[in-house]
């Protein structure tokens, strides 16, 4: 081995605890911020409301007889004697807290044809303790108003989740 | 973005006054600042390691995920329980490291050149990385893991991709099935999986990657972690109860800070600023870059089929095709296609009893970085050739070695001191420049890997007293393998290899990054002391003019 120096001094005393205090360094801001501050995702004296549901609102338009004439024009496995529109209603919902209104939206059909399921997914962050809740929905576009309706008055634990879906065939809107 | 090319080199300029800082902890070899990937890649490792045996342990149900992780920690708190929270620290480690990583590169310009594969290839392992971390969370189901679980699905909701929102999945205690669970459980360890596919595809372009950081250095990050995991075990929170909110979470900041930023931001806003990151990083390399220094290029006159520039590129930006000038050459090894094939470690020919055809190196002007490490490699750029120009088998148009042979002569005539020092450097470490003197000429070289050995015989055959070799630091090469090899070379473990018979006390060698030039002083200073104890004459007369 060919004797060249090269400038690499041994590591002092001072470098072994530079060392050890940035090794310390290094794991204390792992220690500390792996679970630090404390992060306060919900206030103690509050609630959560969520609003969910996927639901496939009524058609848009009414079914109506196809006439001889176009019945005709069609291939025989596709005379359908009614004609229905394919396209859903969006569905509407309203929610009152209080007698407020805390919260309006109308959801439109997925779908490229919009003829899927609306979906509605909402949070509403409300005081714990007793709360007066109405509920609207519409999936009809044409019958105006409200086509579903449900009101109660729920007792709200602090971080209680308090869910309002629909389910048709519960009758409606629930809340859980 | 004139503000922003004005800030780089200012940062730039505290990261290396950082990394000095480092050097005196640690040695500039063992710097972990200068190691980030491979640290980065060590922190994966221990990853995986501890992984596969929490996951023996783990029950990938709904129910019982929460109480095997538990137990497991209760049962076996110097194994189980060490092990989780090794998981969970080495997991935060990866982050930090992959976060230093990044600016560092950023900082050096990492991103444009030949280099915009690495960067581009590197940015999805950040999504992966943060994907795989959070969703190791869900997997312990407990009130983390449902905060964790619902925050990413409503801040996925904000995409529109799905008809129906991910949220509802955890509506209610029942919502989560266990082929949901069987969803985290992929999540978490199928995206490593891809995570590992997309680091390899990352270090594609580098020969001689760093996939493991110096033994002491990861020794100190597996004990500092192992240290911490003893200290603060990782504690579990309650079971998830879908039924209430979590409310005061010991969250993990450095893995699920996204989550109190789409909070607090809108998860809207939160995707455009993680996509907006995202993107402007992408788009990074293809903004306007200053010119590029012409690549290297092959004169197939001088080009032996070596492989030697083959071996030393550390950007695999040449290839061995054959040569033009078809003969069959006995005793050399055939072509095996890879950087390392038919060579030894050092570099040197294996040897061999068969002939294949002469071939000759290509540059891929696409993947060739112009660092002249190639140059450095080639045996024809000894400047001992009697040509009245010498021109060498592979060479940067810009800083050709026939040119460097020129100044090295004209620069040796000029001195007038009786112990001439001639100093050779790189643009990117320690300014050699500032040295020059009555005494001493300065040349600084794209990188110090260009640098012939036998330029350092032809100096002091020349009449030079002492020869003075600099370099980045270990690590802190601009093109990755300059010191390196040079440090190889100059110790005869690699060919080209500087002669026994050159005086090795007439030879100084300082690793030293810029702004570390008074350790470039203190070795020329040395050098000067050594060279002044000389007796007699050290060296034949300059003869410029024999091959100006």
């Amino acid at each position: 081995m060919p004797d060249l120096k090269l400038e690499r001094p041994a590591l002092s005393a001072s470098a072994w605890i530079g060392q050890v205090l940035l090794y310390a360094l290094f794991a204390l801001v792992i220690g500390v911020f792996s679970q630090w501050p404390i992060y306060q995702h919900l206030a103690p004296d509050l609630a959560l409301i969520k609003l969910s549901f996927t639901h496939t609102g009524k058609p848009v338009g009414e079914c109506r007889a196809q006439s001889e004439a176009e019945l005709a024009k069609l291939p025989p496995n596709m005379r359908a004697p009614m004609k229905c529109p394919r396209e859903r209603s969006p569905v509407s919902v309203e929610v009152d807290i209080g007698g407020v209104t805390a919260l309006r939206r109308s959801a439109a059909p997925s779908g490229l044809s919009r003829d899927g399921a609306s979906a509605v997914y909402q949070r509403l962050v409300v005081p714990a303790g007793e709360q007066r809740i109405a509920v609207r929905l519409n999936d009809d576009a044409r019958r105006p108003g409200f086509t579903y309706r449900r009101e109660a008055t729920v007792r709200l634990a602090p971080a209680q989740v308090l869910v309002i879906d629909f389910d048709a065939e519960k009758g409606g809107i629930t809340l859980e | 973005m004139r503000r922003f090319n004005e800030v780089r080199p200012q940062a730039l300029a505290a990261w290396r006054r950082l990394e000095q800082g480092f050097d005196r902890a640690f040695s500039a070899t063992g710097n972990p600042l200068r190691q980030l990937g491979g640290l980065g890649l060590l922190a994966f490792w221990l990853l995986a390691a501890s992984g596969i045996y929490l996951y023996a342990f783990l029950d990938t149900s709904a129910a019982g995920a929460y109480r095997s992780i538990v137990d497991l920690s209760e049962q076996q708190p110097w194994l189980g329980g060490l092990l989780r929270s090794l998981h969970r620290y080495a997991a935060d480690a990866f982050v930090i490291l992959l976060a230093a990583h990044l600016l560092r590169e950023w900082l050096h310009g990492h991103y444009r050149g030949a280099r915009r594969y690495s960067w581009l290839t590197g940015l999805p392992p950040i999504a992966l990385v943060f994907a795989s971390a959070i969703g190791g969370f869900w997997l312990h189901w407990d009130r983390l893991g449902q905060y964790s679980a619902i925050a990413t699905a409503e801040w996925l909701d904000a995409l529109p991709l799905l008809a129906a929102p991910l949220a509802r999945n955890f509506l209610a205690a029942g919502a989560v099935s266990d082929r949901l669970f069987s969803l985290f459980v992929f999540v978490h360890l199928g995206v490593p999986l891809l995570l590992l596919f997309a680091l390899w595809f990352h270090i594609q372009r580098l020969t001689h990657a760093t996939v493991w950081p110096p033994r002491a250095l990861g020794a100190g990050l597996l004990f500092t972690l192992l240290v911490l995991a003893a200290a603060a075990p990782v504690a579990s929170h309650a079971p998830a109860d879908l039924a209430t909110v979590p409310h005061a979470l010991r969250l993990d900041w450095v893995l699920l800070f996204i989550h109190p930023l789409a909070e607090a931001l809108s998860p809207a806003v939160a995707w455009a600023l993680v996509g907006g990151g995202l993107l402007t990083l992408f788009a990074l390399p293809f903004l306007p870059q200053p010119a590029r220094i012409p690549v290297a290029v092959v004169d197939a006159a001088n080009c032996n089929g070596c492989r030697r520039c083959f071996a030393d590129c550390p950007f695999a930006a040449i290839t061995m095709v054959p040569h033009p000038n078809q003969k069959e050459t006995p005793g050399r090894p055939k072509f095996s296609g890879s950087p390392s094939g038919g060579r030894s470690p050092q570099g040197g020919d294996l040897g061999g009893t068969h002939a294949v055809s002469r071939q000759m190196a290509v540059v891929d002007a696409d993947l060739c970085t112009s660092c002249g490490i190639c140059a450095g490699a080639c045996p024809s750029s000894t400047p001992f050739r009697s040509v009245t120009e010498l021109v060498t088998g592979i060479d940067l148009p810009s800083s050709p070695i026939g040119a460097l042979r020129q100044r090295m002569q004209r620069g040796l005539a000029a001195l007038t001191a009786p112990r001439p020092i001639l100093v050779f450097g790189c643009d990117h470490g320690a300014a050699v420049g500032p040295l020059a003197g009555p005494d001493v000429a300065a040349f600084s070289l794209v990188c110090t890997g260009q640098l012939p050995p036998s330029f350092v015989e032809y100096a002091l055959r020349d009449g030079a007293a002492g020869v003075l070799v600099s370099g980045c630091q270990p690590g802190g090469c601009e093109f990755r393998l300059g010191p390196r090899w040079t440090e190889q070379r100059l110790l005869g473990l690699r060919e080209p290899h500087l002669r026994a018979e050159v005086p090795r006390e007439r030879l100084e060698v300082a690793w030293a990054d810029a702004g570390e030039e008074a350790s470039l002083h203190r070795a020329l200073a040395r050098l000067r002391e050594r060279v002044r104890e000389m007796q007699g004459v050290v060296g034949p007369k300059p003869k410029a003019a024999s091959h100006a």
